[in-house]
């Protein structure tokens, strides 16, 4: 038996099923990512002052991810109105021009983590703290070595970015000078991984689920694309909807980061 | 054969080969402005306002304009059907009543504040 209004729109609705489906999806995403916008707020208001970072992540990397994740949004809708007007060659290329973007912001997001994942603090026994990128080249394990550091005073001080003239320089700290943790397990050596702040924790389960999205978001615009896009000679109406329904996903991935953008990297 | 079929499947979904044309033009341009949007915002948070709060608005003022276009045409909700403008009604009911929530929690008169 045939499914009713899978290809064809419901004449009372003008909707055909996945249209539906994917905008009640479509809906839960917005509560689901409003939840975590929510518990951001929740945390940032209520911040001790002094504890929220300012310009912590590369900002130039994420507007640099913002334009490719509109360059891609461009292409999808491209690639849909191309297949309007029958031309499926301009289609593959348009598309295959988003998996490009996708296959990018997913490589620059790679980076950024792994330069967060890189970057530590120590906190010395006198007070004084250190931060900066780890030296992955020092075997020595009498020190604890960075490629190029700052000094401060206090914690404060991290949450501003270093001043413009301020030269970061390589250090090697003896281990003896280091501070011992409150619970005996080790050192004060803390990367910029999720547990290192409220912020940090933040900022890698928001870009971590939008990461997962893109992924999701690739993987069957990919399938579309290559495996799927016999469909286009047998049934191009059907084949038409399915490229509209993975677009508006990839829309509403691009619809996120537009606010994850400013709020993570630039406030 | 191929193209007659996706002629009327232009057709079928409301949506005539002329008119994906003149869309394609319309996508080219909000595409554009989406990339200024994107400047605009780098720029704005690094103008010193009297407040950071201020900052704040500005960015997200942006941010949701690039969010409206985004969602206006290349998810087409400028001509969408009413059942969809009906769910997303909801939605940012929902939506809105999460965030006023949480906001409300935060002050100390509030009838959800955890003690």
């Amino acid at each position: 038996m045939e499914i009713p209004y899978a290809v064809r729109p419901r004449p009372d609705t003008g909707l055909y099923n996945a249209k539906m489906g994917i905008w009640l999806f479509l809906a839960s995403e917005v509560m689901l990512f409003g939840a975590l916008f929510s518990s951001y707020i929740l945390l940032r208001v209520n911040a001790d002052p002094g504890t929220w970072p300012l310009h912590l992540l590369n900002v130039r990397l994420g507007a640099l991810n913002t334009v490719v994740l509109i360059l891609s949004s461009v292409m999808v809708v491209f690639g849909w109105a191309s297949l309007k007007m029958n031309d499926f060659r301009a289609y593959k290329r348009y598309q295959g021009v988003t998996l490009l973007c996708a296959l990018t912001f997913l490589c620059i997001k790679s980076y950024e983590y792994r330069d967060k994942f890189n970057h530590y603090e120590v906190q010395l026994k006198n007070g004084t703290i250190y931060d900066g990128h780890i030296d992955r080249e020092n075997k020595d394990t009498n020190y604890f070595a960075f490629e190029a550091a700052r000094k401060v005073d206090s914690h404060a001080d991290l949450m501003l970015p270093p001043a413009a003239e301020l030269k970061l320089e390589p250090a090697r700290i003896p281990m003896s000078k280091i501070k011992d943790r409150a619970d005996g397990r080790g050192k004060e050596i803390e990367n910029y991984g999720p547990w290192h702040s409220s912020y940090l924790a933040v900022y890698f389960v928001l870009t971590g689920l939008h990461a997962l999205h893109v992924i999701g978001g690739a993987i069957v615009i990919f399938a579309i694309w290559g495996p799927l896009a016999k469909l286009w000679k047998t049934d191009p109406e059907r084949y038409i909807n399915r490229v509209e329904i993975s677009g508006l996903f990839w829309h509403f991935v691009d619809l996120v980061w537009i606010f994850l953008f400013p709020v993570l990297y630039l406030l | 054969m191929s193209e007659h079929i996706t002629e009327h499947a232009a057709e079928g979904a409301g949506h005539s080969v002329e008119e994906a044309k003149r869309h394609m033009r319309t996508y080219a341009i909000v595409g554009v402005a989406l990339m200024i949007g994107t400047v605009l915002t780098v720029w704005a948070s690094y103008i010193n306002f009297r407040t950071r709060e201020i900052n704040i608005i500005v960015a997200l003022i942006i941010a949701s304009t690039k969010a409206a276009l985004v969602a206006g045409f290349f998810m087409h909700l400028i001509s969408e059907k009413k059942l969809i403008y009906l769910v997303l009604g909801f939605t940012i009911f929902f939506a809105t009543g999460l965030v006023f929530l949480t906001l409300q929690s935060m002050t100390p008169e509030s009838i959800i504040h955890i003690r």
